[in-house]
């Protein structure tokens, strides 16, 4: 690891203020930083720890949802009474992820801001837009069996290995952030993640400095929640392809897909198609796909996993 | 309202110290640490305080082999900063038990053979001791069938719960049994 300096900030203003240095990093969980930094992809010179601040709450809020605190710990969100009860697909989709002592560590604001695992962002050997702007990328021609599908460019094709942020797309939740001059505002989930474009090294719309103090739930939605991980190994490995699902008894619903994409895919008009099946579903929602040799089994694997979904909810 | 850096240091990081201080309660006896803060966990605890139980194996998370106990909560201890954890109360596998009485699940693992080379075993058996506990509190996990219902020390709750301690040797379904036992479950 670089040398860094460190400080506890004691108050949301305090980190805001630090968060305007250069170089400086906010650690909450620091289960992804810790290891990026160990590997020097990431190496800021100052870390900000947030830990103190008291985002570590999940409460009602005033419009029938739930405000989720951003330090709350993956374990306490999944554990939640009243998440399990009204929002099932969020705590599956938590407990589809990582193994109990990452889950033990790593925050709601946290997974949010995980990077990519593409092989060739950890490979510091290998030319990556990601972590290195301009370097090019080695995945694109290279071992592609893991990396996207669709929304990728010419620079870039990593996925977002989140679930937890899969099933916030299909619930539609709101990030909630203060910027570093103390402002607050609210960005919904599915304008928070970036396709990597041309500047594949932003992952999100965050300005430099702002920071996330929860993560709002709409008022539950009612229907079967169902979340769908399908993995190399039955646990404790990243999605091959995902699906989280919302299915209301009249077979309309929500869908949003895992591990295709540079970040959780959704697209709401495919949800019309619903009533005609999976493959109608996965033609709107895939539309425009560009898979490469090693991954275009993602393709089918799509429809058959919101095919094995469907039937779960009917069931 | 006063901030924690002034701006003279914004401008300037490198006024800012480069040793940190931290108070760590490690299985009930508290030490004082002025540590660099990149000092991870695990290397605070085999480095500096020589407590050589918890292991260094992948050093990014993967393996489990450093799994201590933090405030009641198994952790990773590679992947988390000493200094983050000012007053915390710490277990690892020193404090469960001696060779003279042995924590219930290290008794265990002797009796079903949970082991072969020993190099994971202290991760696996913090990670055990508190599977068990979260099972307790209610904790759901990727293998309960109902999110509603508590959940139950199955043979598959078990398994699921236990995949963030890797054993390269292979005692899986030994570590299974022992767990079991000490679950109260018949193995």
């Amino acid at each position: 690891m670089k040398p860094f300096t460190y400080e506890r900030a004691r108050s949301p203003a305090d980190a805001a203020a630090a968060g305007r240095m250069p170089n400086a990093k906010f650690i909450a969980g620091g289960t992804n930083l810790l290891d990026l930094m160990k590997l020097q992809i990431e190496t800021p010179s100052h870390l900000i720890d947030v830990n103190g601040l008291g985002f570590d709450k999940i409460e009602p809020a005033s419009d029938g949802g739930l405000r989720v605190g951003s330090l709350v710990r993956n374990t306490d969100l999944a554990a939640d009474e009243r998440v399990r009860r009204d929002y099932g697909v969020l705590s599956r989709a938590l407990l589809a992820g990582a193994s109990g002592q990452l889950r033990n560590m790593a925050t709601t604001a946290g997974n949010l801001l995980q990077r990519t695992r593409c092989p060739y962002f950890y490979d510091t050997n290998m030319p990556c837009n990601k972590r290195r702007p301009g370097s090019g990328c080695a995945a694109i021609g290279g071992v592609s069996r893991q990396l996207a599908v669709i929304g990728a460019s010419d620079a870039c094709i990593a996925t977002h290995p989140s679930d937890m942020a899969v099933a916030m797309r299909a619930l539609d939740a709101t990030v909630e952030t203060v910027r570093s001059d103390g402002s607050q505002r609210s960005i919904a989930i599915a304008d928070f993640h970036r396709l990597p474009g041309d500047a594949p090294h932003v992952d999100t719309t965050l300005e430099a400095g702002e920071l996330i103090t929860a993560v709002n739930l709409p008022k539950p939605l009612g229907g079967k929640h169902i979340y769908r991980k399908v993995r190399d190994r039955a646990s404790y490995a990243f999605a091959l392809v995902s699906v989280a699902a919302i299915v209301q008894p009249d077979g309309t619903g929500r869908v949003a897909v895992g591990g295709v994409a540079h970040k959780p895919w959704r697209v709401e008009p495919a949800e019309a198609e619903l009533p005609r099946g999976p493959r109608a579903v996965t033609a709107r929602l895939l539309e425009g796909a560009r898979p490469t040799a090693d991954n275009a089994f993602k393709i089918p694997l799509v429809e058959r996993t919101i095919a094995a979904v469907l039937a779960e909810a009917r069931a | 309202m006063p901030h924690a850096i002034p701006d003279a240091a914004a401008q300037n990081p490198a006024s800012l110290s480069l040793v940190a201080n931290v108070s760590l309660n490690i299985n009930g006896a508290v030490h004082r640490l002025a540590l660099d803060p990149r000092t991870t966990l695990l290397d605070t605890l085999r480095e500096h305080l020589h407590l050589t139980g918890s292991k260094k194996g992948c050093d990014h998370g993967q393996c489990g082999a450093c799994t201590v106990i933090v405030e009641g909560r198994r952790i990773n201890s590679c992947l988390t900063l000493a200094v983050m954890h000012e007053g915390d109360r710490v277990t690892t596998i020193e404090g469960l038990g001696t060779p003279d009485n042995l924590h219930p699940m290290q008794a265990a693992f002797v009796k079903h053979d949970g082991y072969q080379c020993g190099y994971c075993t202290p991760g696996q058996i913090c990670s055990a001791v508190a599977v068990l506990d979260e099972i307790k509190a209610g904790i759901p996990s990727h293998a309960t069938a109902d999110l509603t219902t508590a959940p139950a020390a199955t043979t598959d709750e078990i398994r699921e719960r236990m995949s963030g301690n890797i054993c390269r040797c292979g005692a899986y379904s030994n570590i299974r049994e022992a767990i079991t036992e000490v679950a109260g479950g018949k193995v």
